[in-house]
């Protein structure tokens, strides 16, 4: 097979920006005056736009959501109603009763295990797709209608499969997070140049040397843009996932929060799970950005 | 006895579906070992597929290729190729090209120190020691393509092929790196196969000229000796005799009795 590169128009690498690799000596690196002007200008454009708009949002929904008979706390209420939420994500009051910032590290341990395996298995089992035409041909209308099944829905077979809450959870994590794994490495490495597969034939590398040296540096710009898309769909899995498990996760709060109509609280848990997805997807792509430098040029 | 490369009636037919394409046929050729054989022919007539067969990156649908009185079925570093398009990797350091390589070939029988020096002399070889920390996307097309030469003679290979090396180069880049490949052959004896497009290339490097018929179906059409003594100064050949009839005997060839003829 000679095909082309040809670039799945739902798989593309991310544009990752390669870094300048110049190597510059030590020695060479003068302090430079800096433009406070010109620094003071770049944070100000990237934070105003938004604090404008936050603040925009927040009068409309406070105007709306005042009146006595509205269903939904105004922003007002959402700060007196989970002060204690908001200011001190850290607090311990007792076993149940602890800080959303804790919360949060009990889910992002939970995610860790269960994106965990789905990377590790997601990129082994891509590697195994994408080196077989038919395997190709054959496996990915099935992972295309898998991968497209919400988190809530694998939860009963997960529950009725491991009989247990706690790897329930995780499975319902690794299920959901693993199919753009999967696609995406499955597709960077049918499209590894058959250059370097050459190269590879003429130094007989063998299947484990071809895998570290060639196969996975190679897709790496495509793996990681699944491991991006990943994360993301891991962390949104994390409220269904939570449901089932109770204890402490930021999911489990949401649940439990509605159970007990503390809305406000729910307002707040909401926010934080905003914050942590962005912050994850960042991380997953400022380590393919780094891992990928040089290979997204080729 | 055989020769140290000998291609016996060599054919390739390639399959796809029940469409089957005849590339090559019935080519046979002997080589000795240090000899410089430049392969020449038309676009698409199939020299690429023929240096493929001898690297063992295909596989042969009729005769035999024999190197050393081994058959050749498989690829392997002992017929080390310099591609085209250089085939660099792109996220490695010029340096660790080549140790990929120098890894895969000496792991075994050379210490970590001895393989270092071994990296850096056939760096110095090509002249690109000064660019071992640079990625592939930070050296120019030349520069690539020598570090290309230098992977592949750090293989140590019995047989060099080369697959248009210099074809992407400018004019004087392509002139100083034919002069490089020049003193490489003097100071190390390998033996080389190379594809050109490029008479004077051709005729300027090569002991034998083997010059390939149109395909479908392409043949060795004729092999020229190129009687010149070595060193080469190319300023002294280009108003050479032997030089001169070697260069029209090419083209010739190449633009009168096989002129290239569009594929329908
Ligand atoms: N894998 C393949 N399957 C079918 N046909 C092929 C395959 N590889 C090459 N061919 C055909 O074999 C012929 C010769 O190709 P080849 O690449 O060897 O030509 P070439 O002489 O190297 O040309 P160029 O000088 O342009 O590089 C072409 O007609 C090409 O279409
Ligand atoms: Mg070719």
């Amino acid at each position: 097979m000679t095909l082309p590169a040809t670039k799945d128009d739902t798989v593309t690498p991310l544009p990752f920006k390669a870094a300048p690799a110049t190597i510059v000596p030590l020695g060479a690196l003068r302090p430079r005056p800096i433009d406070i002007g010109a620094v003071l200008r770049a944070v100000a454009q990237a934070t105003v736009p938004p604090l404008v708009v936050l603040a925009i949002i927040l009068t409309v929904w406070q105007v709306l959501c005042s009146s006595p008979g509205s269903s939904l706390p105004p922003p007002s209420q959402v700060w007196t109603d989970s002060y204690e939420l908001i200011v001190d994500p850290f607090f311990v009051y007792g076993s149940q009763d602890i800080g959303l910032g804790l919360r949060v590290l009990t889910s992002l341990q939970r995610v860790a295990i269960g994106f965990g395996l789905a990377a590790v298995m997601g990129v082994a089992i891509g590697a195994v797709i994408g080196q077989s035409v038919w395997m190709m041909r054959g496996l990915d209308p099935i992972f295309q209608i898998l991968r497209t099944v919400p988190p809530l829905a694998w939860l009963p077979i997960s529950l009725a499969a491991f009989m247990d809450s706690g790897p329930s959870a995780i499975f319902v994590i690794f299920i959901t997070s693993i199919w753009p794994v999967i696609i995406n490495t499955a597709v960077g490495v049918r499209n590894i140049p058959q250059d370097y597969r050459n190269v590879a034939a003429v130094l007989r590398l063998d299947q484990r040397e071809f895998f570290f040296k060639i196969m996975v540096p190679a897709a790496a710009p495509y793996i990681f843009s699944g491991l991006r898309i990943g994360v993301g769909l891991s962390w949104l899995a994390i409220v269904a996932a939570e449901m089932l498990t109770g204890g402490v996760g930021i999911g489990f709060f949401i649940w439990d929060a509605w159970n007990s109509s503390r809305l406000s609280d729910i307002i707040v848990a909401l926010v934080y799970i905003g914050l942590v997805g962005f912050v994850l997807d960042r991380l997953v792509g400022l380590v393919g950005a780094i891992v990928t430098r040089g290979t997204s040029a080729a | 006895m055989p020769a140290y490369l000998a291609i016996q009636n060599v054919g390739k037919t390639f399959t796809r579906g029940a469409a089957t394409t005849e590339v090559l046929r019935d080519i046979s050729l002997d080589i000795a070992r240090g000899e410089f054989v430049s392969i020449i022919g038309h676009s698409g007539c199939g020299k690429s597929t023929l240096l493929n067969l001898i690297a063992g990156l295909t596989e042969v649908t009729a005769g035999g290729i024999i190197l050393e009185n081994a058959e050749v079925s498989s690829p392997g570093p002992d017929r080390a190729v310099v591609f085209q398009n250089h085939s660099l990797l792109p996220w490695l350091t010029v340096y660790e090209n080549v140790n990929l390589a120098v890894a895969k070939v000496f792991g075994r029988t050379k210490s970590r120190a001895e393989r270092h020096e071994w990296i850096m002399e056939n760096l110095d070889l090509v002249q690109m020691a000064h660019a071992r920390d640079k990625r592939p996307t930070e050296i120019s097309g030349g520069m690539k393509q020598r570090v290309g030469i230098a992977r592949a003679l750090a293989m140590e290979p019995k047989i060099l092929l080369l697959d248009e090396p210099f074809g992407a180069l400018d004019a004087l880049t392509r002139a100083h790196l034919q002069d490089q490949m020049m003193e490489i052959h003097a100071r190390l004896g390998n033996t080389i196969i190379m594809i050109t497009h490029d008479v004077d290339e051709a005729v300027l490097l090569s002991d034998r000229i083997v010059m390939m018929t149109n395909g479908p179906a392409a043949t060795v059409g004729e092999v020229l000796d190129v009687p010149l003594s070595r060193p080469r100064k190319r300023l002294e050949l280009a108003s050479d005799r032997t030089y001169l009839k070697c260069r029209e005997a090419v083209l010739k060839f190449l633009y009168e009795r096989h002129r290239f003829v569009e594929a329908a």
